[in-house]
């Protein structure tokens, strides 16, 4: 146990000598390495924030009722009982003209248009919670809401909802197809590197070979090689990525506060630079492999 | 310790490199391989080391049968030989100790006392000065005496030397030949492959002289 973890320090140690010994190769290929995992690391980056916003909006999905100006209020009872009762539906909470008018009279710009306005201009209306929120379920309920007398729209607030995550799934598969891309782009690189690698240690190699170097002690070095390239790539990806979600955040808070969501640029959590360190460090190492299974044979 | 039983070397189309080759060398012997270029002296060397396996015949070392080895076990035998390569084989891009460090690397020997081993070595052939230099800036003599401090440093009993003088002038290759003398006298078995028949003429236990392949008796 002791020797075999004496055998890794050691490759360890040679393979980070050889990376310091070419210092530009070593910084290129991370670059090379990095700007590759940036693209798929960035994306799902941009997608947990897109999910986030998602889940934030489509918390409870519902159905908006608006009567028409001139019902009556009987018919306004007679339409609330009938949604109420109606086997589809969880909750229903009844937004009176009046304080409609009172609300938006408390926003600054449109209290003057309102004053100017004769009478009251919004309508009675309705925010039903439906028991089945799939887009599937809404929109019979939202059919049949329409034809209640005096009703004169119907609006489903999960219809652009849903459009969102229909995007968001396109942008998932996106995301996998960059990361599966650019993960062969990763372990072509590493592949490349160490066939040089293995031509410039052409002659360490053999004469190692000759004064009694197992093959495990020839090969080791190279692992680490490819994987220390590959985590190397992953911390310049990383690095690109946090500094973009940098730049990024301010101008989006200012779009959120634009449209009055409650939204922020997240940067990615720690855990996923870690997942990304190792899954490059992962495939730094199957590049290794696959190349010195080649180079290095018999 | 070696032996050899009706060995032949055939590399592929040639001729026979080593034709029906037949000896045995004992525990402490000094034992000289004379005969002219292409006689075959490299070629038993290196069927002693595995590096070349027989066509047929059997090769021994330490009643181990070195031509049927697996590939896995190669490493295993080389670490206990010292070998000293007729082209040297000195890493050029590390220094003088390094160089040296090499064959106690490879069988996982670090820390301090690798450290010393390796002092030892270079002190032994009289390059402990130039640790630190690069073979490169060392002068022929000094670069086989590099190679033969790297060959004795993980302390085998069992030395071979390809052409240890090659290429040194007269006071240099006695230089040579007595620290190989010295490792003799300390109980290692040697072989030293040579075309001058005239090295180690006092002290030599033994002369095999090969000739196109066949050894003379
Ligand atoms: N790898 C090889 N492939 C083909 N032929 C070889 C190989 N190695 C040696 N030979 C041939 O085998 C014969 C013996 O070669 P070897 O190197 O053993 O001679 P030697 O006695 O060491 O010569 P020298 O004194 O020049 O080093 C030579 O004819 C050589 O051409
Ligand atoms: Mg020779």
């Amino acid at each position: 146990m002791k020797s075999w973890l004496a055998q890794h320090r050691q490759a360890l140690g040679l393979a980070l000598q050889r990376l310091a010994a070419n210092r530009l190769d070593t910084l290129l290929a991370a670059l090379a390495v990095g700007i590759a995992l940036a693209l798929p690391a960035g994306g799902q980056m941009l997608l947990a924030n897109a999910l986030q916003l998602a889940r934030n909006l489509s918390a409870t999905p519902q159905i908006s009722v608006f009567m028409a100006l001139d019902a009556e209020p009987k018919t306004i009872v007679e339409v609330e009982n009938k949604i109420r009762g109606h086997a589809g539906v969880a909750g229903l909470r009844r937004l009176p003209r009046s304080e409609t008018l009172a609300r938006m009279k408390k926003n600054q710009g449109l209290r003057d248009v309102i004053e100017a306005l004769p009478g009251n201009p919004f309508p009675e209306a309705f925010v039903v919670t439906p028991r089945d929120e799939s887009p599937a379920a809404m929109e019979p309920l939202r059919n049949e809401f329409a034809k209640l007398p005096k009703v004169e729209h119907v609006q489903l607030d999960s219809a652009w909802v849903s459009r969102l995550d229909a995007l968001l799934r396109l942008g998932r598969i996106a995301v996998w197809l960059l990361a599966a891309l650019f993960g062969v782009g990763l372990v072509a690189i590493t592949f490349n590197t160490i066939r040089l690698q293995v031509l410039t240690q052409r002659a360490e190699i053999e004469v190692s070979r000759l004064l009694g170097a197992t093959d495990a002690f020839i090969r080791r070095p190279f692992y680490y090689h490819g994987a220390l390239q590959g985590i190397s790539g992953g911390l310049v990806a990383w690095v690109i990525v946090s500094v973009a979600a940098l730049l990024l955040q301010a101008p989006v808070a200012e779009i959120a506060r634009l449209y009055a969501f409650d939204f922020s640029l997240e940067l990615p959590p720690v855990i996923q630079g870690l997942q990304l360190l190792g899954v490059a460090a992962a495939l730094g190492w199957l590049g290794s492999a696959l190349s010195i299974g080649r180079h290095l044979g018999d | 310790m070696i032996r050899f039983e009706h060995v032949v070397k055939r590399y592929p189309p040639g001729g026979d490199a080593l034709a029906d080759v037949s000896f045995a060398i004992g525990k402490g012997e000094l034992a000289m391989i004379a005969g002219h270029s292409g006689a075959g002296k490299s070629t038993l060397l290196k069927l002693i080391s595995a590096i070349e396996r027989p066509t047929s015949g059997t090769v021994l070392v330490n009643g181990q049968n070195v031509g049927a080895l697996k590939r896995q076990a190669l490493p295993y035998l080389r670490r206990n030989l010292g070998i000293v390569f007729q082209d040297q084989k000195l890493l050029f891009d590390r220094s003088v100790f390094d160089n040296v460090m090499l064959p106690l690397a490879l069988s996982g020997f670090q820390g301090r006392e690798a450290d010393r081993r390796v002092r030892a070595a270079l002190d032994k052939v009289g390059l402990l000065a130039r640790e630190r230099a690069m073979p490169m800036a060392l002068s022929g003599g000094e670069q086989q005496k590099l190679a033969l401090a790297r060959a004795v440093v993980n302390r085998p009993n069992l030395l071979l030397a390809d052409e240890p003088t090659a290429h040194l002038d007269a006071d240099t290759a006695k230089d040579v030949c007595a620290i190989l003398r010295e490792f003799h006298r300390v109980g290692v078995t040697l072989l030293i492959a040579s075309y001058d028949a005239t090295l180690f003429a006092d002290g030599m236990t033994r002369r095999l002289t090969l000739q196109q392949g066949r050894l003379l008796s």
